[in-house]
């Protein structure tokens, strides 16, 4: 079992938990994820690690809840546990792994759609920490769901945020926002890193092909396992056919076939929202239905 | 003597195949004590068992059934121990007709002595009977650090244990047992019943089992040796990843791999409606491929309400599979199309599987395995309906570990290269065993190679 040490709302839906799991602390990489499956009975679920300290045994996930299993670990509390915490997993990010004089040769902007943000911010800290400044672009719908914005303005050089609706700050796309930077404001970059939902990585990456600046994405795709053995999480780079969960997660932008991956994601959609309509009714119907019988 | 021996096997009890088909019990129903004596008194008790000479962790055959033919089912069970820990597995799921019960003399003159079904009984009379077979020599203070909670990894830990050694079992995923709870139905293995309690034994002997532990990513083998204390390393992390064929379509929703099929179904549970994963299975399964795994596979998908087909490019008795596993799924509906391959996926406007674009094969000259090797028809192309595929072609070792471990060496299939009456790798104090080492074979060769692994392993720290 691994205790939850803390948790904390980023908005009504995203939420941080630390875990206690020091042998997956101590071998975190920026870029990598874990496996958590919530209860014994519960799916196994990849997700992103935010934050790891090694010494306290310590790594911080963050999580929006979509379906049966993320709402499901919304409910548990500082002090409970969940059942299973397995990782890291996947390759680390290219960046923590290249030469040093590679790395210093990068002028590197971090585009961050929405959730997004949790998977960038270990590797801006990791940067830092390694003498490295870069520029970090925090987009989402509108202001309440911009999350860790305090936490990367620690780490950072600069962060832009940008809200589709113009609630705060730029308004308008990630995409129109690192158009702007690059065109109006003259500022230069030579690596690009989108981590967000697959539409805007997408779209993300048509920009950055167009601005002529390489970039990583980090993909999600179903998983079962995480440990390259079923094959769910297949992903065609280019020409070839990889595993995300251990040939990535993180690939070249502009190899990776989003339409395809999209659809992929959608497989189970029906049995997901099925899952999530029985959980939310179990969870706002706890006397057995609204009354009139019709659940019976 | 010998005609006086009955020539006829005491036939096993089964469920009904129409029952069956819908449901995920157990198929074979297993002997009962009077059965299992009459069986028993069958045997010839051979001064020179042929048997023992082809079971690959050598038990005393003759001599546990001389217990069971005198109802003495605890010194059977004491008797099997001695050189096996997964008794109830092994006589479920060993491949017999090809090894004890294959070199039996009685075979010669009828049928063979159901040694496996034997072994089951008294693997379940015991576990019944809460018989306790934890004999162990007193700690040596060693401790040994055995990788996956495999058919390998458990005997090769089991052994060690007894002669008292400190081990510890990592496994990466949530739940031990390796292929014996991610792969094997249980329908065919019983997960509670049976791994369950196999495991619980391997534990009773002292072995620690700590899941979620991924050798190679969560921990490095650099570390067991220098962090961990660890004084020699099993590896027996088995042959998880899976083969695709590589066509056109392969990609589609719908297309899956045996191994993704069975490890929701059985580790995740998904066919019981208390579990959160889901299985997506349409109306008709087309399963590609004819080994045991296969037939699992095209077995699950009947179970799930679906036609299912087992489409395989060779005629129907070069199947792979074990005559048994062929027979049940036969009596069970399982649609074989023989002599056809794949060429394509075919895809909706949806990215669904709609079909599969077929050839139909012949029998050419014997390829280098010795089997006449298929020949596509030419002109043959037809389409096949089906709204799932499932890509059951055989696995390849994980080569998570052996890319993170300096010294370790693989040959170009990935597979560890290790001694093979030894287990031992081109990095000293690791041994490697099973699947990891053989690529994909059977639950009773990878035990045989963690018990060698174990005797190597106690000679290398004895020294």
């Amino acid at each position: 079992m691994y205790k939850i040490l803390e948790k904390r709302m980023l908005t009504d839906t995203i939420f941080e938990m630390k875990i206690e799991a020091p042998r997956v602390a101590k071998a975190a990489l920026p870029g990598q994820f874990v496996i958590v499956k919530t209860t014994q009975k519960g799916e196994r679920v990849p997700l992103t690690i935010s934050d790891y300290d090694a010494e306290a045994g310590t790594v911080s996930i963050v999580t929006q809840a979509v379906g049966k299993s993320t709402m499901e670990l919304m409910t548990f509390e500082e002090g409970d546990s969940i059942c299973d915490f397995v990782g890291p997993l996947g390759c680390p990010t290219d960046l923590c792994t290249m030469p040093e004089e590679e790395l210093k040769q990068k002028n590197i902007i971090f585009i961050a759609g929405g959730v997004g943000a949790a998977p960038i911010y270990p590797q801006v800290k990791w940067l830092k920490a390694h003498g490295i400044d870069c520029d970090v672009i925090i987009g989402a719908r509108t202001k309440n769901l911009i999350i860790l914005e305090d936490q990367m303005r620690e780490v950072a050089k600069n962060v832009y945020i940008s809200t589709d609706d113009g609630s705060y700050a730029f308004n308008g796309r990630v995409t129109d926002l690192l158009k702007k930077l690059v065109e109006e404001d003259g500022k230069q970059y030579n690596h690009a890193v989108a981590i967000g939902p697959m539409i805007m990585m997408k779209f993300a990456v048509m920009m950055t092909k167009g601005l002529g600046i390489p970039t990583v994405v980090s993909l999600n795709p179903i998983m079962v396992d995480g440990t390259g053995m079923c094959g769910a999480c297949r992903v065609t780079i280019g020409d070839e056919v990889k595993f995300a969960c251990v040939d990535g997660p993180e690939f070249d932008g502009f190899k990776v076939n989003f339409d395809e991956a999209m659809r992929r994601q959608t497989m189970y959609r029906t049995q997901e929202g099925r899952a999530k309509l029985k959980f939310e009714e179990g969870q706002t119907h706890k006397n057995g239905g609204c009354g009139c019988g019709g659940d019976k | 003597m010998a005609n006086q021996i009955n020539k006829v096997k005491v036939p096993v009890r089964e469920q009904d195949p129409l029952l069956r088909a819908k449901n995920f019990d157990e198929v074979c129903l297993g002997y009962n004590e009077e059965e299992a004596v009459n069986e028993a008194t069958r045997c010839l008790g051979c001064k020179k068992p042929l048997c023992v000479t082809g079971c690959p962790v050598n038990i005393n055959i003759p001599e546990f059934i001389a217990h069971v033919k005198n109802k003495d089912f605890e010194g059977a069970a004491k008797e099997i121990a001695k050189f096996s820990s997964l008794p109830a597995v092994c006589g479920r799921v060993c491949p017999q007709e090809t090894q004890c019960e294959g070199k039996c003399v009685v075979g010669n003159m009828g049928d063979a002595i159901s040694i496996g079904k034997l072994e089951r009984f008294v693997a379940d009379w015991s576990r019944e009977n809460n018989i306790d077979l934890s004999d162990r020599l007193a700690d040596n203070g060693k401790k040994v650090a055995v990788i996956g909670a495999g058919p390998a990894g458990l005997t090769c830990a089991g052994d060690l244990a007894k002669k008292g050694y400190d081990v510890t079992i990592f496994e990466a995923l949530h739940s031990p047992g390796g292929v014996l709870e991610y792969g094997i139905p249980e329908f065919r293995l019983p997960k509670e019943k049976v791994v369950a309690k196999e495991v619980e034994n391997i534990k009773k002997l002292g072995v620690k089992i700590e899941t979620n532990v991924i050798i190679g990513k969560t921990l490095t083998i650099d570390q067991l040796f220098d962090e961990e204390g660890f004084n020699a390393v099993f590896i027996g992390s088995g042959a998880g990843l899976p083969k695709f064929m590589g066509i056109p379509g392969e990609q589609a929703n719908g297309v899956l791999s045996a191994n993704e099929f069975l490890t929701r179904v059985n580790l995740m549970k998904a066919y019981d409606d208390d579990y959160d994963t889901p299985v997506s299975i349409g109306k008709k399964v087309a399963v590609i491929g004819g080994g045991n795994v296969a037939m699992d596979a095209a077995r699950t998908a009947l179970r799930l309400g679906s036609e299912s087909h087992i489409v395989y490019r060779r005629a129907l008795e070069q199947l792979p599979a074990r005559q048994e596993e062929v027979h049940h799924a036969k009596e069970e509906g399982i649609v074989f199309d023989i002599l056809t391959n794949p060429t394509e996926i075919l895809v909706d406007e949806n990215g669904n599987v709609c079909g599969m674009k077929c050839v139909k094969m012949e029998l050419g000259e014997p390829d280098e395995s010795g089997r006449r090797s298929p020949v596509v028809i030419e002109g043959s192309d037809f389409v096949m309906e089906a709204d799932t595929v499932i890509m059951s072609l055989g696995t390849s070792p994980n080569p998570l570990i052996s890319s993170n471990t300096p010294g370790l060496e693989v040959n170009k299939r990935r597979c560890i290269i290790a001694e093979e009456e030894t287990g031992k790798t081109t990095r000293d104090g690791v041994y490697a065993g099973g699947d990891a080492v053989t690529g994909a074979a059977t639950v009773i060769l990878a035990m045989g190679a963690g018990k060698k692994a174990a005797a190597a392993i106690d000679e290398y720290l004895s020294k």
